[in-house]
């Protein structure tokens, strides 16, 4: 008979950069079961709404996470924006894409540089994170900030990005492509990558559904959701179609960020462009009256981003569902029957952010 | 895209539980629970994405007034759930893995549930 234990796996644990903690209930070395617990850095910022001018929020919803600052603060103001009435020049949406397709790259190939240093790949976890610091370089040009940047303000964007600059951006862009591609060819064709995580963690297209799953997890096996396909920023202007796989394992969710990363970078070069040249915002008059839930697609999948004003200047709600509040649980699932070896990479493998979680 | 639905559909307490149940038949999937606290008690969101539509369940209920778990039908949403539990002090009842109140390590007993 198999013997029975509890493990307790986080909260910290060298593959994991946040704290989550999970009790893995194990039959000799076989996970039955896993109980997580988060909450360790719960901040309540959503609470803070209420006792700031919806305006000065922006700053506040850029804050909840570094890595998806941008599309927390787009995603925020595109829905007081939606409640309001107004809609932000064209370039104002333009930039907001470019930015946000940069803020993809970036989680991606911060996530990629992590999968290959969980599996002891150093050189390529080096190449992947070497990649991302120009990224990191453009953001600093553009912004003046690396990592949290305030660029989103309700009604249009807070900077400009001149015609030198976006040259500059697109000349960048061009040379990451050429420079990921063998980075990407590794990841895809590597013996030892493919030997861990061909077969590992397999999520079927109709639990993905069903659990809640979202963005590359939900693209991996199959379903070709993307809410950027909703139009909103200038996505309605770009070529661009959802990337899937259909194996639905982690190797799956590995090629889609992958492909993901090209088309990111890919997507910016066209906004670039066909970006048009116009106002940075519009005049805000009077306060949000009214509700509105809307829907983003940030690196880790769809984010949801509801806000109810009542025609003060604070707002009554302001509520945030991050893609990985919506990822944990299909993650649970698949955590049922891993051996414990690999339950650091099947949980990597979802791309857990808990500091959005935590907001 | 065009027609995409994001409508928020008003609801009974008694309608509710077989709407869920007709949506996971209808293999709407789960995207968020939301509570927020108005005069007379909560107002509580659940919202079910498919494809690119999404139509929101609204229910009102009194502030003692208890709301059986959906964990029975979507077994995702205990999360959201305990939070809604937690932060608000819904009374939300059979959730599947019930924190009871121990799913955030805060001080403050449910911190939402007054305005300001």
């Amino acid at each position: 008979m198999a013997k029975k234990s509890i493990v307790p796996f986080g909260p910290q644990h060298p593959v994991l950069p946040e704290p989550i903690h999970l009790d893995l209930v194990l039959e000799d070395e076989t996970v039955v079961e896993a109980v997580p617990s988060i909450g360790y850095v719960h901040r309540g910022l959503e609470k803070l709404v209420e006792k700031k001018d919806f305006k000065q929020y922006v700053y506040i919803a850029e804050r909840v996470c570094g890595i998806c600052s941008c599309g927390h603060g787009l995603g925020y103001c595109e829905a007081v924006e939606h409640v309001m009435g107004i809609e932000a020049p064209r370039r104002a949406q333009y930039l907001r894409t470019i930015w946000m397709e940069m803020s993809r790259v970036h989680s991606h190939l911060l996530w990629l540089g992590l999968l290959a240093d969980a599996l002891g790949f150093e050189s390529l976890f080096m190449e992947a994170w070497r990649l991302r610091e120009q990224i990191l370089d453009m953001f600093d040009a553009t912004t003046g900030g690396r990592i949290i940047f305030s660029v989103n303000c309700v009604g249009g964007v807070l900077k400009d990005m001149d015609d030198s600059m976006l040259r500059a951006l697109s000349e960048t862009v061009k040379q990451m492509r050429h420079e990921f591609k063998p980075i990407a060819e590794t990841f895809l064709h590597d013996y030892t990558i493919q030997s861990r995580l061909c077969g590992l963690g397999v999520l079927d297209r109709k639990e993905a559904i069903l659990s809640g799953a979202v963005g590359p997890m939900l693209r991996a096996s199959g379903e070709a959701i993307d809410m950027r396909m909703l139009g909103y920023g200038a996505y309605h202007d770009l070529a661009f179609v959802p990337i899937t796989s259909s194996e639905g394992d982690a190797y799956a969710r590995c090629e889609v960020r992958l492909k993901e990363t090209l088309m990111s970078l890919r997507l910016i070069e066209e906004a670039i462009d066909r970006i048009p040249s116009g106002d940075l915002s519009v005049p805000i008059k009077g306060n949000p009256n009214g509700e509105y839930f809307m829907r983003i697609e940030q690196p880790r999948g769809e984010a949801i981003y509801y806000v109810k004003g009542n025609g003060t200047k604070n707002l009554e709600r302001f509520r945030l569902r991050t893609p990985t509040t919506s990822n944990i649980a299909p993650m649970l699932g698949l955590l049922k029957g891993c051996q414990l070896a690999d339950v650091p990479l099947l949980i990597l493998t979802i791309d857990p952010c808990i500091s959005c979680t935590e907001r | 895209m065009e027609n995409i639905t994001n409508e928020i559909r008003p609801i009974t307490m008694a309608e509710f539980f077989p709407t869920v149940i007709q949506m996971k038949m209808e293999q709407w999937r789960l995207v968020q629970i939301c509570a927020v606290r108005i005069e007379e008690g909560f107002e509580l969101s659940y919202s079910f994405s498919q494809r690119y539509h999404m139509v929101t369940l609204r229910l009102v209920t009194g502030t003692e007034e208890p709301i059986s778990s959906i964990t029975q039908v979507y077994p995702c949403a205990f999360l959201q759930e305990n939070e809604m539990a937690e932060l608000f002090g819904v009374p939300v009842q059979s959730i599947s893995q019930d924190y009871k109140h121990k799913l955030y390590r805060i001080d403050r007993e449910t911190p939402f549930k007054e305005k300001g």
